[in-house]
């Protein structure tokens, strides 16, 4: 009993000092250390694991190329779990640790907010590769994106609706238990009734319902032009099949959240006249573009990748890019640098950044055809 | 010296080491080691807070999370809506913040009274699942207030939490929750636990020190609440999920039901713990943090099934230890 007691406290007093044993700072001289976190587990693991794909995927092209000035780039990943608490633990870990110049991620946007307070309170740029909403970049000067934000999708989405399709009436199907789908979904509704569009209904279901025909139901009965619904792919999948199945007819909307090989796996015939806004077509001719799906299709074992890789890819070479025209590899040049980023071609387009330190770029709209999504339209800013 | 003597020697070193600790030697800390002890701190509160129910009432409460989610939200809508209207100087918005960390525990502890009054019907499994629907309510509730973010989390909140704040908000829960055994309030919720029947017989209120327990609890858990939200600067309805309940009851289990100073030793370890995994992922390119830190959990129990330390605080070891020695 007692003896037990004391391999405890021994037990304890070596984990203490393990972490104590561990205090000094990484020396970095000869490479540049990156950090990334990102949900490797947890609820959004699969765009973690999508960026960090990208990410290694273009840390080995740059190395592989000679490198920063003969040094090599190095990316030291962290996960969060897809948790705030192991956000800001891993972010502050790699600034005051690993002493990283500057830190990639995250794509979930509550993520992003968490981690973009330790780092402006340890005044070290941050690169969000897809995090849309637009309160990130406001946390302040250190804090980058390189994608387009919710309010512009919503726009795209809603232009889309009324020029391309001749929308006058839509519902919206939004998913209130996710951030990312209440605000698009609200940025959406404003634009389409801007644009003179009428919203006949808004409802909502909550992810992992598996069972969404009452709203559908409801939705059918006013017999809107179009059907937006804001979430990530899995429940979209499950929503059309139903859609669908109650005689919905009306073309579905969505995001860059149904960007995944699993749509069509989930919601198979039941996709199609279905039309989303994303960051990326995986079918363009762009050259880099093409480049960078031959090569991640041959690292990945044939693989598409998808927008999360493509902007974990891109955020890696915008990252470079600034610190190639940083005066010096420090904080507050990469910072100063990454902010005149400018028509920077990237897998996902020309990247700009502007005064608020979000990236203007175009958006592509992608259709869903023979259980395949298939550009369709680009929208510019 | 007498036991009070004794106790105010002891509590008197405790507010110095407390002091030492957040003037000399947190600001000579890495900002990375800054960070676990501010987690480690804010576990120990919510720990502490809940070995009262589930400790020394011997009540089983899955809703901690929720009274934590309740603190957090009001705390911090006060702090966002209301403080900037009063146009206070430092020290005022210092002051705001105590009040308005007291009225986050406040507005919990009426929540902690408002489940703890119909459940007392209730015993051991049934109770633990109305205290986790009420966990599941107030998230699903905080979910759908737009004006608190709703999904999207509470932002703009600003950090005023320091390592001041958690030191003397951890030293008073401890101080508490320690000394509350002493008390008439506190044998009556021990009586509880080993007997109601008998402590009914007894003369105990079982109702009242059970309520009791429940809003002190619930109070305890909501500064902590609010104490978190100020640290992060953020709050999102999902952070407060039934895991977050389970976290703490894990830790509480682990240090031993109805041992405070076993609910500290292992919200320290159980907070250091997954930090101190981290290299081994460097090593091992795989993650097998939470695999080897759930490995832990289950030796530990199989090991070492009365937790920690048991039923007993850290001096009744000591004084063991003494008596073995001499």
């Amino acid at each position: 009993m007692k003896k037990n007691l004391i391999r405890s406290y021994v037990a304890i007093f070596v984990a203490t000092l393990s972490v104590v044993a561990c205090t000094k700072k990484e020396d970095n001289s000869n490479k540049i250390l990156l950090g990334e976190y990102g949900s490797m587990t947890g609820e959004v693991a699969n765009f973690g694991q999508s960026t960090h794909k990208g990410i290694t995927l273009a840390q080995e092209q740059y190395n592989a190329a000679g490198g920063f000035n003969g040094k090599q780039v190095e990316v030291k990943l962290y996960d969060d779990q897809s948790k705030p608490e192991e956000a800001a633990n891993t972010v502050t870990k790699l600034i005051t640790q690993d002493n990283v110049v500057a830190v990639i991620g995250e794509v979930a946007s509550s993520l992003s907010l968490v981690a973009a307070d330790v780092a402006m309170r340890n005044k070290t740029p941050m690169l969000s590769p897809s995090s849309t909403n637009p309160d990130v970049t406001k946390k302040g000067e250190y804090i980058f994106r390189i994608c387009f934000i919710d309010p512009f999708q919503g726009e795209v989405m809603a232009k889309f609706a009324g020029q391309n399709l001749h929308a006058k009436t839509a519902a919206i199907f939004r998913d209130v238990k996710q951030d990312y789908s209440v605000g698009l979904a609200d940025f959406f509704k404003k634009a389409f009734e801007a644009h003179g569009g009428k919203i006949l209904i808004d409802t909502a279901y909550q992810s992992k319902d598996s069972d969404f025909k009452a709203q559908l139901t409801e939705i059918k009965a006013k017999n809107p032009d179009v059907i937006f619904i804001p979430g990530y792919y899995n429940d979209v999948g499950l929503i059309a099949q139903q859609a669908r199945s109650i005689g919905i007819k009306q073309p579905l909307l969505g995001g860059d959240g149904w960007d995944s090989q699993d749509l069509v796996k989930v919601g198979g015939a039941a996709l199609e006249n279905t039309y989303f806004s994303d960051h990326y077509a995986p079918d363009t001719t762009e050259p880099t573009a093409v480049k960078f799906i031959a090569s991640y299709k041959a690292k990945y074992g044939n693989e598409t990748p998808d927008a999360m890789a493509a902007l974990g890819y891109d955020a890696f070479f915008v990252m470079m890019d600034a610190i190639k025209r940083a005066k010096s590899v420090s904080r507050e040049d990469i910072k100063n640098a990454l902010a005149q980023t400018k028509d920077f071609q990237g897998v996902t387009g020309k990247t700009t950044i502007n005064a608020e330190r979000n990236a203007v770029k175009s958006a592509v709209v992608l259709v869903v055809k023979d259980g395949k999504p298939k550009y369709f339209a680009t929208v510019e800013p | 010296m007498s036991v009070t003597q004794k106790s105010y020697f002891t509590w008197s070193i405790a507010i110095f080491l407390g002091v030492l600790f957040s003037e000399v030697l947190y600001p000579g800390l890495n900002g990375y080691y800054q960070g676990i002890l501010m987690v480690a701190g804010v576990n120990i509160m919510l720990a502490t807070s809940l070995t009262l129910i589930n400790g020394f009432t011997g009540q089983f409460s899955l809703g901690h999370a929720g009274f934590m989610a309740v603190g957090g939200y009001t705390c911090a809508s006060l702090t966002i809506y209301l403080l900037p209207k009063l146009g206070l100087s430092p020290l005022g918005i210092g002051f705001f913040y105590a009040a308005a960390l007291i009225a986050g525990g406040i507005v919990s502890g009426i929540c902690g009274y408002l489940v703890g009054l119909p459940s007392l019907r209730l015993k051991g499994d049934y109770l633990a699942i109305v205290t986790l629907g009420f966990g599941e309510i107030i998230r699903v509730i905080f979910l759908n207030v737009d004006a608190i973010g709703g999904a999207r989390g509470l932002t703009g909140i600003q950090n005023f939490t320091n390592q001041r704040w958690i030191v003397a908000c951890t030293l008073i829960c401890c101080f508490i929750m320690f000394r509350i055994l002493g008390t008439n309030q506190g044998r009556g919720m021990q009586a509880v636990r080993e007997d109601e029947v008998a402590a009914e017989a007894m003369g105990v209120n079982t109702t009242s020190t059970k309520v009791g327990a429940f809003v002190m609890s619930s109070f305890f858990a909501g500064v902590t609440g609010g104490l978190y939200a100020h640290y992060y600067g953020y709050l999102n309805p999902s952070t407060f999920g039934f895991m977050k309940s389970f976290e703490v009851i894990v830790i509480i289990v682990l240090g031993g039901l109805g041992s405070v100073s076993g609910s500290i030793l292992a919200a320290i370890a159980l907070t250091i713990l997954p930090e101190a995994l981290r290299p081994l992922q460097e090593i091992t390119k795989v993650d097998f943090r939470m695999i080897l830190y759930s490995l832990v959990l289950i030796l530990f129990m199989l090991l070492k099934p009365n937790g920690l330390l048991g039923r007993h605080e850290i001096s009744y070891y000591w004084k063991k230890f003494r008596r073995s020695k001499t």
